[in-house]
């Protein structure tokens, strides 16, 4: 089961609204995926800076972080909390020492996501719960993904919940699972990458963020994992400026897609779209088997 | 089909609320034209029908629409979602946009007329019903179809007909592959007949010359207990 969504606007009109619509898409999806809920939104870049997504247990105290890193990292820091994930916004020149700082004060917290442009919140609950409770329908941005998760494999925990991100502004949600992941977790170690879980959409997100590290594009990096990722997928991915989606060659997930002048939308059922505006008009169709779609917009 | 139709909207009634009304439909009821608003890609519309009756669904359906039907004649004035009149057992259901995955799955009789594509595994395990598909169908379609007919007028994916038994495959564009136990056949006039009476009902005589289509069948060496491979079971 599990349902994933991705939105992304094309008229900067519809980007006032774009967390409430992946709000109500992520919610229609609830009974595809009720065990856990999590999304990424693209928001306007912030110049010099990066933004860490930050998540910790209930309660967490991340003020507290505050004076002991800004003494750590030179230049302005701030945060912004909501529920158990936070916000950090730090200098682009002082990540590195930010994440070192809080490898070292806080061992309880995992950096979940980075980049200049992408926030990324995961929980454990029903898909209205997890939106309500970090404000995704206040949200604004040029595009988004979500996942509704109905757990299948391993335990419904945080870590299991989509998406992943392995990469700067990177992140990809999974409807379906891999059966080669373990072979492809070892050699991707063996380049040198890391992984925080033993889930397989997080092999396939590093696999991806590996692909683009070595210059591919995100067409071509797509086009590899056709290749190399053996098992029932359909990815959405999101980077900086782009949006792109691909089916396993057997098309073992459903998909539908929706474009209009404004948008273009996926979801794992019409359902999820049904709420858009202008669907009526939009021209909707599946996604084809083994074939790399892909929207951009300029940085 | 008298004037004007009973509506259903779906902002309003629950999907049970509408099937239900339809399964208690009497031989005798007036009420035989029906019109569905905002199905909004809901499952399970009209399924289970066993009445004359005209359903109209205005927008685009979900999965199983118009499953197991029997008599009716359901239209879809949009996509229609997975398993689109599956073990269809008569009556005629049309989509006037795409159909997804599994289309006309197991069914038995009656008529599924799609206009535009159907995806993966149209007709797969058909039984009898006949299915006219006015754009192209995607991999592994009659995938084990028992008996009836599929009739393509633009192409089919990889996969055609792998493991078929004795359906009637008609495809005018490409085949990107045969599956397993599937062959050509000379288009025959037996063949020729059965295609034009397809075509006819579905609306479509005149438009289409059955001599451009290509026939698939079943070479029958796959079904068939073979001793000398006793081995391999």
């Amino acid at each position: 089961m599990c349902g994933i969504v991705g939105l992304f606007a094309k008229d900067p009109g519809l980007e006032q609204e774009l967390g409430a619509h992946l709000a109500g898409m992520l919610t229609s999806l609830s009974d595809r995926g009720p065990d856990s809920a999590g999304f990424a939104v693209y928001g306007a870049p912030i110049p010099h800076a990066m933004k860490l997504t930050l998540r910790a247990p209930a309660g967490y105290a991340f003020d507290a972080l505050m004076p002991a890193l800004r003494r750590r990292v030179p230049g302005t820091i701030s945060l912004q909390t909501c529920a158990t994930h936070a916000i950090l916004t730090v200098p682009e020149t002082g990540e590195a020492a930010t994440r070192h700082a809080l490898a070292e004060m806080a061992r309880e917290l995992v950096v979940v996501g980075s980049g200049h442009r992408m926030e990324l919140y995961k929980e454990v609950g029903a898909p209205a719960e997890v939106a309500r409770q970090f404000h995704l329908e206040r949200m604004q941005g040029s595009h988004g993904i979500g996942h509704t998760r109905m757990a299948t494999e391993s335990a419904v925990t945080t870590d299991g919940a989509h998406p992943y991100s392995t990469g700067i502004d990177q992140c990809l949600v999974h409807n379906g699972s891999l059966s080669n992941h373990n072979a492809l977790r070892r050699e991707l170690r063996r380049q040198g990458y890391s992984f925080a879980t033993e889930n397989d959409t997080e092999v396939a997100a590093v696999y991806l963020t590996a692909k683009l590290r070595d210059g591919a594009s995100l067409r071509d990096a797509l086009m590899g994992s056709l290749r190399d990722l053996d098992g029932f997928y359909t990815f959405v991915f999101g980077t900086a400026t782009g949006f792109a989606v691909l089916r396993d060659p057997i098309a073992c997930k459903p998909a539908v897609m929706a474009e209009t002048d404004c948008f273009v939308a996926f979801g794992t059922e019409y359902r999820a779209l049904a709420n858009l505006p202008d669907i009526e008009r939009a021209r909707v169709w599946e996604p084809e088997p083994a074939t790399v779609y892909v929207w951009s917009r300029q940085a | 089909m008298s004037g004007a139709p009973r509506v259903v909207d779906l902002e309003q009634a629950s999907v049970r609320e509408l099937n239900q009304a339809l399964h208690a439909l009497t031989p005798d009821s007036n009420e035989t034209f029906w019109r569905v608003c905002n199905p909004r890609g809901r499952h399970n519309l009209a399924v289970g029908l066993d009445a004359a009756v005209t359903v109209e669904i205005a927008g685009h359906a979900g999965y199983y629409c118009a499953g197991m039907n029997k008599q009716a004649k359901v239209i879809v004035h949009g996509n229609a979602g997975v398993g689109v009149a599956e073990n269809m057992m008569s009556g005629l259901v049309h989509v006037r946009g795409d159909a997804s995955q599994s289309a006309g799955a197991t069914a038995r009789g009656g008529i599924l007329l799609i206009d535009g594509n159907a995806a993966a595994r149209c007709a797969i395990s058909l039984k009898g019903a006949d299915i006219v598909v006015k754009g192209s169908v995607g991999h592994m379609s009659a995938f084990m179809a028992q008996a009836g007919t599929l009739v393509v007028l633009g192409d089919a994916g990889d996969g055609l007909g792998d493991s078929l038994y004795e359906a009637h495959l008609y495809v005018c564009g490409a085949v990107a592959g045969l599956g397993a136990d599937c062959i050509e056949k000379p288009l025959d006039d037996v063949h020729r007949t059965e295609l034009q009476a397809k075509l006819t009902q579905a609306g479509l005589a005149g438009q289409v010359d059955p001599g451009s289509f290509r026939l698939y069948g079943s070479a029958r060496q796959l079904y068939h207990f073979d001793v000398d491979h006793a081995d391999a079971y």
